[in-house]
């Protein structure tokens, strides 16, 4: 037994909401197989009454027919309104006053037909099959299989869109994340273990929590790789909530994945070893609760002359630069950054400053080089402009330090 | 029955081919400087290694060639930086590949630094893990316990990790195996004062203190 709804809307949503073979036939036509619904509604009218039913609760206008193959029942839903039930061995009586254009035959077929005088199903379906296959050729003998309702074929089956989500209603709110955990452990559990039987694994979980003030409080987490280890996504989804707790009660809960393809990568013998991707997050994870959301990740160093610009990016999720910064077989001085900047107070001697003094530093100024004028984004809101000097202090410590329109300050020592 | 016999016992049992109480020697990687490394062999992984001096005496610039080395092994390093000191710009010039180093940024807390880093060696990949207290005052510095440090220690043993403290004293004391204690000699400039002055490098000498092998290599950090 096929059904078939021609109209507008969401066809498809709704022919998947009874059966999981569907065919998009036309962009306002599907055909699906309604095959053992009767166990659950019973006759057929009472499947098309349930369908129907469904249509208006979600405000769909469609023409519904039930028959026993795929095209009579297309055919009757785009001929007749309403609701059409063809009875098994009637379809060409039933089909018969149908006009042929529905059948959309090729334009010459059309007029050569049109001038037998044959413009209904039962002309058609009268005629001879020799006859049609001898002057209209396998089209023809086509059409006029159509026209009886006689054509038994299987779907063309549509995809069912993969969604991987699931909630809980819950009877009273939730207030602690001890009781939470539980609910989540139910669904992260129920999810993966529908990822794993169509062999798939996840790269990022939705979460919304219904809040009793009917706020929504939503969170999502991305792994770096695909994965479906539960007891990270638990541990993962617990140290977020910790950071970012709801500000009320929860009174519903609803956990989405993201479905991607597992990885599949075989690490090399000899390459060398890298934290497991999974395990990394979750350790970074850990860390952040400790030292905060923004302070753990990998620096990125950005395109501009501004001093200490650089940007921290999610750990080792980014791809390596194009260029590869110099490196070689010297040793380089490195810098040790001051943040913030130490304001200094500083005297000057002939224009060069001769003693420099922090809370933490202070001495007299025995060497300098200096000053290097650097300035920039004097076409933004916030322009910077300064003048450095690298100094040698008299306990010997090297230290850099600039004059800008705020100041003076210390802003590292060379070490 | 006492511990000699017992021991002469188990051996005999094994047929005395097996040394069982002397742990395996620990693999040596390069640090990035031919003097350091000639002198000590390199850097043991498995095992604690501080790296101590004052202000302006090399130690940062051998923590980034350090660092810089194991990028270019491929490796997947890690840096704690206590006091928020790491320079980007200076890493990527010392040949430091960021995009395989993650920077833990402690906000001035030693004890939150302490624990990154040993949840960092507890989930285990890394090829270095830098430990940075090179500007936590003293006072702070000397009140982690060695408790902690051996703690650290203990977390590090078996891994293929070389666990690296960067301080401006010895504060894990026994845990470290490998002590390397910076001091500057001098700075080198060049140019005539006033007019083309530059900083050139910094010359500075590392004395090792490993058990009971002692040396001082000179190096020089170059300023770009």
């Amino acid at each position: 037994m096929f059904a078939s709804l021609h109209g507008n809307g969401p066809l498809t949503g709704l022919a998947f909401e009874f059966s999981p073979t569907v065919e998009q036939t036309a962009p306002d036509t599907v055909a699906f197989d309604v095959s053992g619904l009767d166990r659950l509604f019973g006759l057929p009218q009472d499947i098309a009454a349930a369908i129907t039913r469904r249509a208006s609760e979600i405000q769909i206008r469609a023409n519904i027919a039930l028959a026993s193959n795929p095209d009579a029942a297309i055919c009757a839903a785009r001929g007749f309104s309403g609701v059409s039930l063809i009875p098994y061995g009637d379809e060409a009586k039933f089909l018969g006053t149908l006009p042929l254009a529905l059948l959309a035959p090729s334009p010459e077929l059309q007029e050569t037909l049109d001038r037998w005088g044959i413009r209904r199903f039962h002309d058609l379906a009268a005629l001879p099959p020799l006859g049609i296959a001898e002057r209209l050729g396998p089209e023809g003998l086509r059409l006029r299989e159509l026209a009886r309702g006689e054509v038994e074929r299987k779907l063309v089956p549509l995809e069912d869109p993969l969604r991987f989500e699931d909630e809980i209603e819950l009877e009273y709110p939730v207030e602690l994340l001890e009781p939470l955990a539980f609910l989540l452990a139910r669904l992260v559990n129920g999810l993966a273990t529908r990822l794993a039987a169509r062999a798939l694994a996840t790269n990022e979980l939705h979460l919304r929590l219904k809040l009793e003030t009917r706020a929504i409080h939503e969170r999502t987490l991305r792994l770096p790789v695909p994965s479906l280890d539960t007891k990270a996504f638990l541990k993962l989804l617990h140290l977020d909530l910790s950071a970012h707790p709801p500000a009320a009660p929860i009174v519903h809960v609803w956990l989405g994945v993201n479905p991607v393809k597992p990885r599949s990568a075989q690490s090399g013998l000899f390459l060398p070893t890298a934290p497991e991707p999974v395990k990394l997050e979750l350790t970074l994870a850990r860390i952040k609760s400790i030292v905060g959301e923004d302070r753990v990740g990998s620096p990125e160093l950005l395109d501009t002359h501004r001093p200490d610009a650089f940007h921290v990016a999610h750990a080792l999720m980014r791809a390596a630069p194009a260029l590869v910064p110099p490196g070689g077989a010297l040793m380089r001085l490195s810098l040790r950054i001051f943040r913030p900047p130490l304001p200094a107070r500083v005297a000057l001697a002939s224009g060069q400053p001769s003693f420099v003094a922090t809370d933490s530093i202070r001495g007299k100024i025995l060497d300098r080089a200096g000053p290097w004028r650097t300035s920039g984004d004097w076409w933004t809101s916030d322009p910077w402009l300064r003048d450095e000097w690298d100094i040698a202090l008299s306990d010997g410590a090297l230290y850099r330090l600039y004059c800008s329109p705020r100041g003076w300050f210390v802003e590292g020592s060379y070490d | 029955m006492p511990v000699v016999a017992l021991k002469k016992q188990f051996e005999s049992i094994l047929d005395g081919s097996l040394t069982w109480q002397s742990r395996p020697s620990p693999e040596w990687v390069c640090s990035g400087v031919p003097e350091v490394d000639q002198a000590t062999g390199g850097l043991p992984r498995g095992c604690l290694t501080e790296i101590i001096g004052p202000a302006s005496s090399g130690r940062t610039s051998l923590l980034l060639s350090i660092l810089a080395q194991a990028t270019e092994r491929e490796e997947v390093c890690a840096l704690v930086d206590a006091q928020d000191a790491f320079h980007p710009a200076s890493a990527a010039a010392a040949g430091v590949h960021l995009e395989r180093l993650i920077w833990v940024r402690s906000a001035h807390s030693a004890e939150h630094a302490l624990k990154a880093t040993d949840l960092l060696i507890q989930g285990g990949g890394f090829g270095v893990v830098a430990l940075d207290l090179g500007d936590t005052p003293s006072a702070i510095a000397r009140r982690i316990s060695l408790t902690s440090w051996f703690r650290l220690r203990r977390a590090v043993e078996n891994t293929p990790t070389v666990l690296i403290a960067v301080s401006r004293q010895s504060n894990a004391k026994t845990c470290a195996s490998l002590q390397l204690e910076c001091a500057r000699e001098r700075a080198e400039w060049s140019g005539a004062l006033h007019t083309s002055r530059l900083l050139r490098a910094i010359r500075a000498r590392a004395t090792s203190t490993q058990r009971s092998k002692t040396c001082s290599p000179v190096f020089t950090a170059t300023a770009l």
